[in-house]
């Protein structure tokens, strides 16, 4: 017998809120009787780490929570494989596998994200334009499909719905198993060298010049303006010969939620301003271990109610290098005249096409920001997307909450061949999320069925 | 030296945690139960994570014939001293127990009656090895008889007082037996139930169990704070306790 909760589900930017029924099985049998119980919408849940609706089933809809199925059930050190189930997270691979010189190939900003949720959003780490996201090191996977079966899934048996799971946003059906390589690394460091960097051009430059880093990222203080837009700090790291001593983790919390005034536009210029600083003027090279290179804010649990009960939204777009430099200065021009109190923004740069017909990454310069949900943000994120759409770029699912259907459509040009997947495998929209909803990505699909 | 630790009703989420926690301090593992398909992923986690050996067995705590062929299996498998943890347990509703009172006979016949029947047919295994210890998960609903949970609780208190008696029969051979109390431990037995701050992480109770198991502890209280809170519950009078539905 299932037991459903009706909870409040919020993504990590806690906008928007619904209730939906929650359930939490620990076990396979009970999923696939949910499953096979034919009651719907539903959706799988991992960590809740995306930050809008991505993550979240309709209002009144059914969220399967999958963090209890975290068995990690096969690893071959030979063939540097590992078969984990969807709510494994990076952190647990970290744990177990980095001090064994294992490394996940492609690693979000944050650990407590799971695997299943690395998939379904095909995520990209500080190492894309190297390595490329999750997706192009996934195996194969094992699908519980809305007919209640469980079905093998890798490049020879169904190379379409493989692309189709692979950044497909959970509509595809749960991800029950994912196979996937992991990489040899000769320890539990980087060296990482941080430099500070005066404006966009000279941001971009030093990228061009970066090329060759296994990691790069840039962070921008998205309040500097005039001659120092684009101003920031310029990461670049490589994987070191020797390990460092784990620093023993200090966990802090934030307590409550502040409240709105703690982010006001003086305070975030004060941090951006000192984030800039604490880098010597020279720069600094230094070995840090893997985690706290890749994750500086997991040290910080539950960093979202820095922004308040009201929440935040993140936007995340790339944009392709040709016009890239002149579609960033529109960008960071718009959300500096908007004067919306933000953090730093993330400059980063990709190399590859995701795999998957919704992924996000495509050759190009990707900045990604937070905003306070405060009064005129929605505006402000519509025109960026009209920016991200004049310069052919996309913005990305996993942040979303905004996004209108024309303008996902246009960025997405793989969009038809997804949904002809989704009417193979779930012809009545069974696996909904709020953002499928609002993108309409069923649409067609009722139509048809309807019409 | 090798140390076994033989879990039986391993799939739980509590009993999956002290599976993890026990495989952290590189102890080896028998994962028994009756989903074995389940527990054979577990012992693979167990093995990937950890680095420990851990095999799953077939277990049914209500089918008593054959716990004397499981006592042999094991004592054949384990590695150095084994410690037993009883972790099976059903919970039926209370209402729906007066409704069809054969699940209570159910929720009794695998919560007690076969727990006492494995427990008793280890005591050989104990006393020749003289070593080990048994870890008991009973439940704070064992302490008090309340209208809300009074089959289970009653499952429990029998336990209780089982162990109890099980620790002075295996004191001479130098086996500790330790009952664990746990309080609401955020799994699937408790997940309706809303969220609040006494729902304690399976993780953070298993680390609790296993030191309070190596330890020799009697009783634990798991979180801790359910000691407190069980010491003014038990103060309750009867006449008061009659008329309180929680």
């Amino acid at each position: 017998m299932t037991a459903w909760k009706r909870m409040e589900v919020t993504g990590w930017g806690r906008v928007p809120r619904v209730l939906a029924e929650i359930a939490r099985p620990e076990r396979d049998a009970e999923l696939d009787r949910i499953v096979q119980a034919g009651t719907g919408p539903l959706l799988a849940m991992g960590a809740s780490r995306s930050y809008g609706d991505a993550g979240q089933p309709v209002p009144g809809g059914r969220g399967l929570l999958t963090t209890r199925l975290d068995r990690v059930l096969a690893f071959d050190p030979e063939a540097g494989t590992i078969t984990v189930e969807p709510g494994v997270t990076f952190a647990d691979l970290h744990r177990h596998f980095l001090p064994r010189g294992w490394l996940a190939p492609a690693i979000p900003g944050t650990a407590f994200a799971t695997i299943g949720g690395a998939l379904a959003n095909d995520v990209h780490g500080k190492n894309q334009a190297a390595a490329g996201s999750f997706g192009d090191h996934v195996r194969s996977v094992e699908l519980l499909t809305a007919d209640g079966q469980r079905r093998t899934v890798d490049r020879d048996s169904d190379p379409e719905l493989l692309r189709a799971t692979i950044g497909g946003l959970g509509l595809t059906g749960i991800v029950t198993r994912v196979t996937f390589a992991l990489q040899r690394v000769p320890s539990n460091a980087v060296t990482l060298t941080e430099r500070r960097i005066d404006g966009l051009d000279a941001f971009l430059a030093a990228f061009e010049a970066a090329r060759d880093a296994t990691y790069s990222v840039g962070w921008i203080d998205a309040l500097a303006s005039g001659r120092s837009l684009g101003r920031g700090i310029l990461e670049t790291a490589e994987h070191a010969a020797t390990s460092v001593a784990p620093v023993p983790p200090r966990q802090r919390t934030v307590p409550v939620d502040l409240p709105s005034f703690a982010m006001s536009a003086a305070s975030t210029r004060l941090f951006n301003a000192w984030w800039w600083r604490r880098i010597p003027a020279e720069g600094r090279t230094r070995s840090v271990t893997i985690p706290a290179f890749l994750h500086p804010l997991d040290g910080l649990r539950q960093w979202n109610r820095i922004y308040g009960r009201q929440g935040f939204r993140q936007f995340q777009c790339v944009v392709p290098f040709e016009g890239g430099e002149a579609s960033l200065r529109r960008l960071l021009e718009e959300i500096g005249r908007h004067g919306q109190a933000s953090f730093l923004a993330v400059l980063k740069a990709f190399g590859r096409q995701g795999t998957g017909h919704l992924s996000f990454c495509m050759p190009g310069w990707t900045l990604a920001i937070d905003l306070p949900e405060r009064k005129g943000v929605t505006e402000l994120l519509g025109a960026l997307e009209r920016i991200v759409l004049d310069a052919g770029g996309r913005i990305y699912l996993a942040k979303d909450s905004r996004l209108s259907a024309e303008g996902f459509a246009r960025m997405y040009p793989e969009l038809d061949r997804f949904r002809a997947v989704l009417g193979r495998v779930d012809p009545d929209g069974r696996w909904q999320s709020g953002l499928s909803r609002r993108l309409g990505i069923h649409a067609p699909l009722q139509e048809a069925i309807h019409g | 030296m090798a140390e076994t630790w033989l879990i039986l009703g391993a799939s739980s989420g509590l009993a999956r945690a002290i599976a993890r926690e026990v495989a952290s301090r590189g102890h080896e593992l028998l994962l028994a139960g009756r989903d074995l398909g389940d527990l054979e992923r577990s012992a693979a986690d167990l093995r990937h994570r950890f680095g420990v050996r851990a095999q799953a067995l077939p277990f049914d705590a209500l089918d008593t014939a054959s716990h004397a062929g499981f006592v042999q299996d094991v004592a054949e498998r384990a590695a150095g001293p084994l410690t037993v943890v009883v972790a099976f347990a059903v919970m039926t509703p209370q209402d729906l127990a007066e409704r069809e009172p054969d699940t209570a006979l159910a929720m009794i016949s695998a919560g007690y009656a076969g727990a006492v029947s494995i427990l008793l047919r280890l005591i050989p295994h104990f006393e020749r090895t003289r070593a080990g210890r048994v870890v008991v998960i009973g439940s704070v609903a064992g302490d008090r008889g309340r209208r809300s949970n009074y089959v289970y609780g009653s499952v429990k208190a029998g336990l209780a007082t089982f162990t109890e008696g099980l620790r002075a029969r295996l004191f001479g051979a130098g086996v500790p037996v330790t009952l664990i109390k746990p309080g609401f431990l955020d799994t699937a037995m408790t997940w309706p139930m809303k969220a609040g701050p006494l729902m304690a992480d399976p993780a953070d109770a298993a680390r609790s169990i296993v030191t309070a198991a190596e330890k020799g502890r009697q009783t634990a209280y798991v979180p801790f704070v359910w000691w407190g809170i069980m010491q003014v519950i038990r103060l309750i009078p009867g006449r008061i306790m009659q008329r309180l539905s929680f």
